[in-house]
């Protein structure tokens, strides 16, 4: 059965010509996931319009 | 007079340079002590022999016709194989990478080194294309601890560690992007710098995550350290984050006191997903320093998830072609990570980049009050090679994935790091020295006093 971001993994692996043997599917995804995971816990945290990434620190 | 393999850089150069010791009788040492120990240690990807006793007979040659030969003078050191050394191809730990034409020129960092009379004996293990904590790599075998050599010597620049924490050679250069010379600094018992972001040239050595990547010295004590950086420091053209600022030297201001230095250890975060080794080490630390104000930093779980994110995708970033057209050359680990990592949508990466600056806010707010943290370097001592999972907090978690949850939001702001090893029984484990960033000398001077009381020490190799 396919899971939910098998769809995903195939759409971005076209755009991308980035190729995912099928062997490989199953440990991409984990990692998707986990990434996805830590990600929304940064997106969950609110910052002010006005924030801008800190591309080199200079401190 | 004779090397033995406790003898550090400061003792060989001075032995050096008063004519006691020759260069080539110091490299000659560490040449053979390599030979005697690599077969089981797997530092070593490459020996600079041949280059080693050139440069070492030139110092000879100099020190007897009274020239000037620096203050590392005739002292051996190897380094990651991420950095370029003239004549090798910088295989960055990959199998991709052999196929590089061999690098025309050292990386900078290398040729100040060598400016500085040290002498540059090979290039070390590491994890492929530094994605790594353990210090494994399935294209040359796992480099190992030289306390105990059925485990980990932790990664990425495990060769570094492996060949420092053994002694076959007194100082090593690494990098670390997420925690990449703390992590293995920790598990093989020695004295590991990283600096602030943009301090010391990057220049000429394979990237992983160009916001975080920072190349430190690795040393078995603090003098050495401190010596290797303040050889390093100065800008560089060739390396765009590298800071334009002055040399500010570290070595004289070793022995100040530190009675008059805020110490703190870090709270929350720092103090959970702790074995009882790491909680004791960072208990031995704060003692001997009179620390007992606990000082928390705010998000920093979210800080660690936010380095995560932007590592794997600028990881991915950077090896899109090659994931494209040589998958089945990298580690199936790696590749699979990176292939995530570049799956990853673009808002979600600024938006943890966005993150960094507010949390970069934050700890400028704590540095106000504070010089210096103390934190875990890593969760436990060195793992067992191969070993998959552990139990953190009653949790069953993955090894890789979280050998490095302190270290992270630590370089995600680049700040400031020496890693202290305590030389706890059976095994070593490291702590953090976090100050403010450009405040080296004071993570240096806190290491010090903490080498003068015996509470951080580089141990005999164990294993050997």
């Amino acid at each position: 059965m396919a899971e939910p971001l098998d769809d995903y993994i195939d759409a971005v692996s076209k755009a991308l010509a980035l190729p995912v043997e099928e062997a490989w599917r199953p440990v991409v995804r984990a990692n998707l996931e986990v990434s996805l995971r830590l990600a929304r816990l940064v997106d969950e945290f609110a910052l002010p319009d006005e924030t801008e990434p800190a591309p080199v620190f200079t401190a | 007079m004779t090397t033995n393999p406790e003898m550090n850089a400061a003792d060989i150069a001075k032995a050096v340079t008063g004519g006691k010791l020759s260069a080539l009788d110091a490299i000659e040492a560490a040449l053979a002590r390599i030979k005697l120990h690599d077969g089981i240690l797997n530092s070593f990807t490459d020996v600079t022999a041949d280059r080693a006793r050139a440069k070492a007979r030139a110092i000879d040659a100099d020190v007897a016709a009274g020239k000037e030969v620096g203050p590392l003078a005739g002292v051996p050191f190897a380094v990651k194989n991420l950095f370029d050394v003239t004549g090798l191809a910088t295989r960055a730990g990959s199998k991709i990478n052999r196929d590089l034409a061999p690098a025309k020129r050292d990386a900078t960092l290398i040729e100040r080194m060598e400016a500085a009379g040290a002498v540059l004996v090979g290039a070390l293990n590491m994890g492929e294309y530094a994605y790594d904590f353990t210090g494994e790599n399935v294209h040359d075998g796992p480099s190992r601890n030289p306390h105990d050599t059925t485990r980990m010597s932790g990664g990425s620049s495990g060769g570094s560690g492996s060949a420092v924490g053994g002694a076959l050679v007194p100082i090593a250069l690494g990098s670390d992007t997420n925690g990449s010379i703390r992590v293995p600094s920790s598990f093989c018992g020695i004295f590991g710098l990283k600096p602030t972001y943009g301090r010391l040239s990057r220049a000429r050595s394979f990237p992983f995550v160009a916001s975080f990547d920072h190349l430190g010295p690795f040393a078995r004590s603090v003098t050495d350290l401190a010596l290797a950086y303040d050889a390093m420091q100065g800008p560089d053209a060739d390396d765009a984050a590298c800071t334009t600022r002055g040399l500010e030297p570290t070595l004289p201001l070793l022995a100040n006191p530190v009675s008059d230095l805020r110490i703190a250890i870090a709270g929350g975060y720092f103090q959970n997903n702790l074995f009882p080794e790491a909680v004791e080490a960072v208990s031995r630390v704060a003692k001997a320093l009179g620390a007992t104000r606990v000082v928390d930093v705010p998000e920093a779980a979210r800080a660690r998830a936010a380095a995560y994110v932007i590592s794997t995708t600028e990881g991915a970033s950077l090896h899109l072609d090659r994931l494209r057209k040589r998958p089945n050359d990298f580690d199936p680990a790696v590749r699979d990570r990176l292939i995530a990592g570049a799956m990853v949508p673009a808002p979600l990466v600024d938006r943890a980049q966005k993150f960094r600056r507010w949390y970069r806010a934050q700890f400028a707010e704590v540095f106000k009050s504070v010089d210096v943290l103390i934190a875990p370097a890593t969760p436990c001592t060195a793992p067992k090679l191969g070993q998959v999972n552990f139990k953190l907090d009653g949790v069953e978690l993955p090894v890789r994935a979280n050998i490095g949850i302190h270290t992270q939001p630590i370089s995600f702001v680049g700040l400031p790091v020496v890693a202290v090893p305590v030389p706890l029984e059976p095994l070593p484990i490291g702590v953090q020295i976090i100050c403010a960033p450009w405040r080296e000398d004071i993570a240096l001077r806190v290491a010090y006093a903490l080498e003068k009381m015996g509470v951080a020490a580089a141990p005999a190799p164990r294993g050997l």
